[in-house]
């Protein structure tokens, strides 16, 4: 399995798997806090099994974008359509309902739970037994737990955590957190994962593993991916498309390739002389 | 060592979430139940029972209700003794008004009162939390109190507002010797500790400590804030309300407010905070601890030097002795007796070796 990976994400576009329709559109989307504006009437679209980075310069609105389409911040203008459903508004733990899942761009674990314990959190919303049965251990309760379990260890074992699954988090370093965070979004099995700047802070090594397992997870479980990276390489050669934002604003978007020699792009990244 | 893990292989992953994984650890919490449920009674006197097992085991529960909800689930709170006497309170009037339901389910329904007041008082916390929530649940301490010192139907119009409990009834029988006493308390505080064990190791558990430690990832997640956040008020206030029963009918003998008090919250807060926040174990420790000591430390005083010094000298040093352990145990071992429990164990599964 590894020299196949290592022979895609060589050559991204010879993937095999199919582009689908859209998933995810994002229509005029304006986000202000105060008198700042984060997002400025942005949209773009997203289809299924792609994988699609969000980049931009320091402060261009990328994580804003992110929070937006998983329902943390709340637009003042626009709507998002995610698998056929139009939406303004929506809460943060509804959106995970739909099957949106995401990593944080700070670390933003469970501390003071082992790493298990963690990723179990990340099938806690289709747990659905009461606390009766749970408290006595007993019956649905208990067989949830198990049958979910074994779920979780499938995602441990993808992401070749089995070492450390009993391992407070708190103790881990920064790669291994930022893969526990990984495992955490995947145990839920979203259909849209959002990844906010998943190898920042790594060497090469760790990033050479994290392009692997974002790239797996592309091919294994079909999963759309929205990626926010400051790291070029990674981007260009991850992505099938790219958007590119700049104080909020969306100046280009396309493949990896149109978005690279895009002049308005190397204009904002660069700096323009007079 | 006898204590290691060698040889015990795990085959499914039932036997991998067993609340005791090691076979050692089993034996052991085997023992120490049935030192509690045979050997104790064999060996102990009256005065055991009723002032310090009894009091030690509901103190326990109480903490542990606490420890779901501000170990657990993070939300501070300075109105725990006001759930306990929420629960005292209807258990009274429960055991009294309606006299033929058995005392386990007027026990339960108290629980549940309890609870109801609980989920009221924990509606703030959506909003706030941390200091300012401690201070809303403060609000709930001082009205608490205040209602049962001036609301007569639930004191029964008593003008002393203490009001004496009747004895309790099992199938014919009255709990009213101090070992009865002492086996009702142990049974309903251990049935009550396992299934607090059951709950913070399944989702809920899970939901709960998710919230602590990062309630926008827990948000993001999936996990509701609104309803975990409330359903921590409701599991700790059914506890606490449980507890603040048993402390009325099998400790004290009367219901009155005075007992349920400001300190009491407080001294429920140190049993969590010595003892081990975000742990069972720690709730019963911290309760031995703060209960258990100043007895133990007055006891030795008074044996070393009773005759050397004055009795209030003896008095202050005991308290200062008394908080010079509380700092000293938190300084070697920030998050409680629990955690330094667990660290020994580590020690001894790898000795000789340091790691």
């Amino acid at each position: 399995m590894a020299e196949v990976e290592v022979a895609t994400a060589a050559s991204p576009t010879g993937k095999v798997r199919q582009i689908g329709d859209t998933i995810l559109e994002v229509e005029d989307i304006t986000l202000s806090f105060g008198g700042l504006v984060a997002v400025n009437d942005v949209s773009f679209n997203v289809r299924e099994h792609e994988i699609f980075s969000i980049i931009g310069p320091n402060g261009a609105g990328k994580s804003s974008m992110l929070n937006v389409i998983n329902g943390v911040y709340h637009p003042q203008k626009g709507q998002i359509t995610f698998n056929g459903k139009t939406r303004k508004h929506m809460k943060a733990h509804h959106s995970a309902a739909e099957g949106i899942a995401r990593t944080f761009q700070n670390i933003a674990l469970f501390k003071g739970m082992t790493v298990l314990d963690n990723v179990m959190t990340g099938r806690n919303k289709m747990m659905k037994s009461n606390f009766l049965t749970q408290a006595l251990y007993w019956g649905k309760g208990r067989n949830e737990e198990i049958t979910h379990r074994r779920k979780v260890e499938d995602v441990i074992d993808f992401l070749q955590i089995q070492a450390i699954r009993k391992t407070p988090v708190g103790r881990l370093p920064y790669g291994l957190q930022k893969r526990v965070e990984l495992a955490r979004a995947l145990a839920a099995e979203p259909k849209l994962l959002l990844l906010d700047e998943p190898m920042a802070g790594m060497n090469v090594e760790e990033k050479e593993d994290m392009c692997r397992f974002v790239l797996d997870i592309n091919d294994e479980f079909g999963t759309t991916i929205i990626l926010i990276e400051h790291d070029m390489g990674v981007v260009m050669d991850l992505s099938d498309r790219v958007v590119v934002l700049n104080y909020g604003v969306k100046i280009a978007d396309g493949t990896p390739y149109d978005v690279c020699n895009n002049q308005a792009v190397i204009d904002a990244y660069l700096g323009v002389t007079e | 060592m006898f204590y290691r893990e060698t040889g015990q292989f795990k085959t499914s992953y039932a036997a991998d979430d067993a609340i005791f994984p090691i076979r050692q650890d089993f034996l052991g919490f085997g023992i120490i139940m049935l030192i509690a449920f045979v050997g104790i009674p064999l060996v102990s006197n009256e005065y055991y029972f009723v002032a310090i097992l009894v009091p030690f085991l509901i103190s326990g529960l109480a903490a542990l209700g606490l420890n779901i909800l501000t170990g657990y689930a993070g939300q501070l709170s300075l109105g725990a003794a006001a759930f306990m006497s929420v629960g005292a309170f209807s258990a009274w009037n429960f055991i009294t008004r309606l006299p033929e339901i058995p005392f386990v389910i007027s026990f339960i329904l108290s629980g549940l009162a309890a609870a109801a007041v609980g989920v009221f008082f924990g509606i703030p916390s959506l909003r706030i939390k941390g200091f300012y929530l401690a201070v809303a649940t403060l609000a709930a301490q001082f009205f608490i109190e205040w209602i049962f010192t001036h609301v007569g139907w639930f004191y029964n119009y008593d003008p002393s507002g203490s009001i004496s409990t009747p004895p309790l009834t099992l199938f014919g029988f009255e709990l009213t010797s101090p070992i009865s006493r002492y086996y009702t308390t142990l049974t309903i505080v251990s049935v009550l500790a396992l299934l607090a064990k059951n709950m913070m190791r399944c989702s809920i558990g899970r939901d709960f400590m998710a919230v602590r430690d990062m309630d926008i990832a827990a948000e993001v997640i999936g996990i509701p804030m609104l309803k975990t956040k409330l359903l921590a008020f409701a599991i700790s206030s059914f506890y606490l309300g449980i507890a603040g029963a048993l402390w009325a009918f099998t400790y004290l003998g009367n219901v009155e407010p005075a007992a349920f008090d400001i300190s009491m919250s407080l001294r429920i807060l140190f049993m969590i905070i010595v003892g081990g926040v975000g742990t069972i174990l720690g709730s019963f420790i911290g309760a031995a601890f703060i209960l258990l000591l100043p007895i133990f430390l007055n006891i030795s005083a008074h044996a070393l030097l009773g005759d050397l010094v004055s009795q209030q000298f003896l008095v202050v040093a005991e308290l200062m002795v008394f908080g010079g352990l509380i700092i000293f145990f938190l300084i070697i071992e920030p998050q409680g007796m629990a955690r330094l429990w667990q660290i020994v164990k580590e020690k001894i599964r790898m000795w000789p070796f340091p790691y």
